[in-house]
């Protein structure tokens, strides 16, 4: 530890996608040392994986640029391999040829490719299965081939793509053990180990360094050095309270976030006579049911919550819960202060509602968003108090990254539909008023 | 059977009319060199002796073979290029578009004079024809299935062979050809039967007024039932149904069992398909040592040398291909141009011999030979939907008919046509009617086949709810049945009026007992002009056809596959 090596270098990269005018990424900068194992930490669409392609050179970026062990990446990096999430094997391969595709693609003799593939498999502890094809083996088993074929090649940078996800809970934990254990004792020639996770405590559990990403555009928020020793303990009281900080750090993150959309919003709100055009506000992925569920636990539990307890509560991911808590934030059912969540006297009257009560109250706060006045304003000026999805998509473009659109315009219908502000038709895709919902 | 086609979702626009205008000049250009001339047969005989059928059967297979064998290059090449050039894409994948419309049988006069021309003492000309025009009736679909698979090649399966530094033929061998294997088996085994449809006509045709002849099955069969030969044309048939059914045994079954391996799967199906076959040869001693001390040394060297050409082409590609490049592109494009103008005079002169008489014909026959389209797709759905619902909703049923089904379905309409023909001729309303059957025996097995993969495949929780509410006899078919089955009746129907079409060239005009037979029919009027060597009326009737069969693709079939995505996509 005490002489630092620079191995990678991220410098200023920005990449768009699909003729946005947001960025995906934007002026990403970070340091990668040799012997370092970074986790990356960040919503889901936060741009994690392009980052990771980016590093690897599967992706060119539009700005910046990436240099790696002293030399500027510039097409694939032959020095880097990735362990998939959805582990990528190849069905028609058998475990030993899967394992030896790298090694053919680079050339080497076909002895040395059979010993280093051998070799490889039993490290991973798959002897036995060298024959067996991809679909025969558990997902555990299947990512260990994963390991094998991404190690055989001798990488220099090994990254990893949410390894763990596709797996259950113990295969998963048990991979982990043994991954951080080749790591510290150092049984594979890599200089380093990116990670993407959605996982805090996956995170903290192997990294060295947690990069923390936010989203529309990505930029890294913070990046927390851990300096547990290894083997780490998910119970031992150090490990959970930096759990609980990362926790902290990411939900200020996302709600200070729609906190400055709001801010935006109530000033459009107020230059609103001036017949300006609103600007929508993106909205969270957030189910209808999951948040007055949550707000009924909230309630239940006196008012107010630990987010991570909340999370821990409900065995839900953190990528899953974030959208529904910033839902009800959103429609000020709830607040959010210092990782904890507080229920608000509109949240506790619309648990406490019956059903066409609480679909009031859900009107009433969506008729204080931007996204949703906008809509209406739409509907009720056209002739026939209708108008095809495909507009609002268009309208939104500007404002909603461009892979979310199609999720965020269901969710919008969703709402829209559960309040009963509008109504939707599937066959024609067109949002409509009925008669009486005509203002 | 699983009948596949992929009805790609693009919108017709003017590069389709130029394109189609491009090829019906290539179609022109291939004809004109026979126009002014005479062409002469080889004066082979065909025999209806017994004795020979075993030759026959295998020069026919021979055929086939070869015509299939050059279908699949196509596929690769084509399907390649397409899928990885962006530009090329553009125009190659219309062009496939329509030549998958365009009726095969009306480019026999032009491939037939062009290689005669080309060899004209033999009959190599005649054989390559043949192969040829199979060829035609056999590569689209292939190609297609190809190029698609490679389209919607997963994503992190090309990242993982990016990574890994996979060269294009190491990417094309691991990842590209295995994935698209098993659709292109199944288009492999349709095309295979389509095959057989068109050896029937291509063996035996007259041209020009002459006759021209291959030895074959398909020859066989028709000089049998031209001579009222029965016994011949009962041993001949039975031959032909005998060659099928042990090549589906032999090879297509084995493939297919092969092919297994290839699907993209995260759990091991409980019901793999077995090949008795198959497991044979992998367990033979006599193949494992063919494999292990020939094959395999032989593969190496030539995987090691394309190999290294890979490289060596992806090397180059980078530092040459830039100046060269714009020279060869403009080069192109004026020659194209070109090509174009001067087809495009000689079409249009060629079309003004063409008599106002000749022009009154057309339409009449558009309307008689739609009819018949329709009447042959009603009498398919009014037995197949039933028969096949009641099948595929009986798993039992459905696991012992299928193979029955596959035998009986592959056995080429074209071939028993001259049965038929000794019966309708005379009485039972004529060739009319006779033309609406081979369209019906030709093509109501696409329909059955995939109806009963649909219900097959209608969940089992949607037949249990049904029958909790009780649903019965019309509501069921309302609620249930029909909206399960609709996707795929869709499909079946789509490559069955294809196919429609393509037999009507066959059905509509015909040679009997030395005399010619026709009825009023687009098919007829192609058949007519070919044998009387009437370009002019040949190319109109071509066009009109290629037209008929892309406006009901783009107009009624495409707008039902959007409905049928739209609404009847079963997602659980």
């Amino acid at each position: 530890m005490n002489t630092v090596k620079e191995f990678i270098k991220v410098k200023g990269i920005t990449k768009y996608f699909g003729g946005s005018d947001k960025p995906t990424l934007e002026d990403i900068n970070l340091t990668i040392n040799e012997g370092e194992y970074i986790a990356i930490l960040g919503p889901s669409g936060s741009g994690k994986s392009t980052l990771l392609r980016t590093i690897t050179g599967l992706i060119k970026p539009d700005g910046g640029e990436v240099i790696f062990d002293g030399q500027k990446v510039n097409g694939v990096n032959p020095y880097a391999s990735i362990v998939f999430q959805t582990f990528a094997l190849y069905p028609w391969l058998n475990v030993r040829e899967n394992v030896e595709l790298g090694l053919k693609a680079k050339g080497f003799p076909k002895d040395y490719t059979r010993r280093k593939a051998e070799e490889l498999i039993s490290l991973i502890g798959l002897d036995g299965f060298e024959e067996a094809y991809p679909k025969e083996l558990s997902g555990g088993m299947r990512q260990r081939v994963g390991f094998a074929r991404a190690l055989a090649v001798e990488p220099k940078l090994l990254c990893l793509d949410e390894p763990f996800s596709a797996l259950d809970f113990l295969t998963a934990e048990n991979l982990r053990t043994e991954l951080v254990e080749l790591w510290q004792e150092k049984r594979m020639p890599i200089k380093s180990i990116i990670m993407i996770t959605h996982g805090i405590e996956e995170a903290v559990l192997m990294a060295d360094k947690i990069v923390m990403l936010s989203r529309n555009p990505a930029h890294i928020v913070a990046e927390i050095k851990i300096d547990l020793q290894h083997p780490r303990n998910r119970k031992s009281p150090e490990f959970e309270k930096i759990v609980d900080n990362v926790y902290k750090l990411l939900i200020k993150g996302k709600i200070e976030e729609s906190e400055d959309d709001k801010l935006s919003k109530s000033i459009n709100h107020s230059s609103e006579k001036g017949e300006e055009v609103e600007k929508p506000v993106q909205i969270p992925n957030a189910h209808v049911g999951v948040m007055s569920g949550l707000l009924e636990l909230i309630d239940d539990n006196g008012g107010k919550m630990d987010i991570y307890q909340l999370g821990g509560d409900l065995m839900m991911e953190i990528d899953d819960l974030l959208p529904n808590i910033e839902g009800i934030s959103m429609l000020n059912f709830a607040q959010v202060r210092e990782g904890d969540i507080f229920i608000t006297d509109l949240g506790k009257e619309f648990v406490e509602a019956d059903i066409d009560e609480s679909k009031e109250l859900f009107k009433n706060q969506l008729e204080s968003i931007s996204t949703f006045r906008l809509i209406m304003k739409v509907l009720n000026n056209k002739k026939n108090h209708t108008m095809k999805e495909e507009f609002f998509k268009e309208l939104f473009k500007k404002h909603f990254p461009q892979h979310e659109l199609e999720e965020i315009m269901d969710i919008i219908i969703a709402w829209g539909r559960y309040a009963e502000l509008f109504n939707y038709d599937y066959d024609s895709e067109e949002l409509y008023l009925e008669n009486e919902e005509v203002i | 059977m699983k009948v596949e086609k992929i009805v790609v979702n693009r919108k017709f626009g003017v590069l389709d009319i130029i394109i189609f205008l491009a090829i019906v000049s290539v179609l022109y250009l291939a004809i004109s060199p026979g126009i002014g001339g005479n062409v002469s047969t080889t004066g082979i005989q065909v025999s209806t002796d017994i004795s020979n059928l075993p030759m026959y059967v295998l020069k026919s297979v021979g055929r086939m073979t070869a015509a299939y064998i050059l279908s699949l290059i196509f596929t690769l090449v084509y399907g390649y290029i397409a899928a990885h050039n962006e530009k090329a894409e553009k125009v190659m994948v219309p062009v496939l578009d329509i030549l998958q419309s365009i009726p095969v049988l009306s480019f026999l006069p032009a491939v037939v004079l062009g290689l005669i021309a080309l060899f004209p003492n033999n009959n190599v000309g005649l054989e390559l024809s043949c192969i040829i025009l199979i060829f035609t009736g056999q590569a689209w679909n292939m190609t297609f299935s190809f190029y698609h698979s490679i389209k919607i090649l997963p994503k992190d399966l090309k990242e993982a062979s990016d990574v890994f530094g996979l060269n294009k033929w190491q990417n094309f061998k691991k990842l590209e050809v295995p994935f698209a294997v098993i659709g292109l088996v199944w288009n492999s085994m349709m095309s295979w039967a389509g095959g057989w449809f068109f050896l029937m006509a291509c063996e035996m045709f007259t041209l020009k007024g002459k006759d021209f002849r291959l030895e074959g099955i398909g020859s066989f069969l028709q000089t049998a039932a031209s001579e009222g030969d029965k016994k011949a044309l009962a041993w001949g048939i039975a031959a032909l149904i005998l060659v099928i059914v042990l090549l589906d045994q032999l090879f297509w079954k084995p493939v297919t069992v092969w092919a297994d391996k290839f699907k993209i799967e995260l759990t091991e199906s409980g019901e793999a398909p077995r090949s008795f076959v198959l497991t044979l040869l992998r367990r033979s001693v006599i193949i494992e040592f063919f494999l292990e001390k020939i094959y395999e040394p032989i593969a190496e060297k030539l995987n090691y040398c394309i190999d290294k050409l890979a490289v060596r082409l992806s090397n180059k590609e980078k530092s040459e291909r830039k100046d060269i490049g714009f020279i060869v592109k403009w080069a192109v494009k004026i020659l194209v141009f070109g090509l174009l103008l001067y087809s495009g005079f000689n079409i249009f002169k060629l079309l003004m011999q063409l008599s106002k008489n000749e022009w009154g014909r057309i339409l009449p026959a558009v309307a008689y030979s739609f009819l018949r389209v329709i009447a042959a797709q009603i009498i398919a759905l009014i037995w197949t939907v039933p028969a096949g619902v009641a099948i595929g909703m009986n798993k039992k049923i459905a696991n012992i008919l299928q193979p029955i089904i596959q035998v009986v379905a592959s056995i080429p309409a074209t071939a028993l046509f001259p049965v038929i023909l000794i019966y309708f001729m005379n009485k039972l309303g004529g060739l009319n009617v006779a033309s609406v059957i081979l369209m019906l025996m030709g093509t109501q097995w696409y329909i059955l086949f995939n109806v009963i993969a649909g219900a097959m495949a209608i969940p089992e929780d949607l037949k249990a709810a049904a029958k909790t509410f009780g649903l019965k006899g019309w509501e069921k078919w309302k609620v249930v049945i029909l909206p399960s089955i609709f996707p795929y009746l869709l499909t079946g129907m789509v490559t069955a009026t294809g196919g429609c079409w393509n037999a009507s060239i066959v059905s509509e005009y015909v040679n009997f007992g030395g005399n010619t037979v026709s009825t009023i029919g687009l098919g007829s009027l192609i058949s007519e002009a070919t044998e009387k060597g009437n370009y002019p009326l040949l190319l109109v009737s071509t066009i009109v056809m290629c037209i008929v069969v892309v406006i009901v693709n783009k107009t009624l079939w495409k707008r039902l596959y959007a409905l049928s995505e739209e609404k009847f996509k079963i997602e659980l």
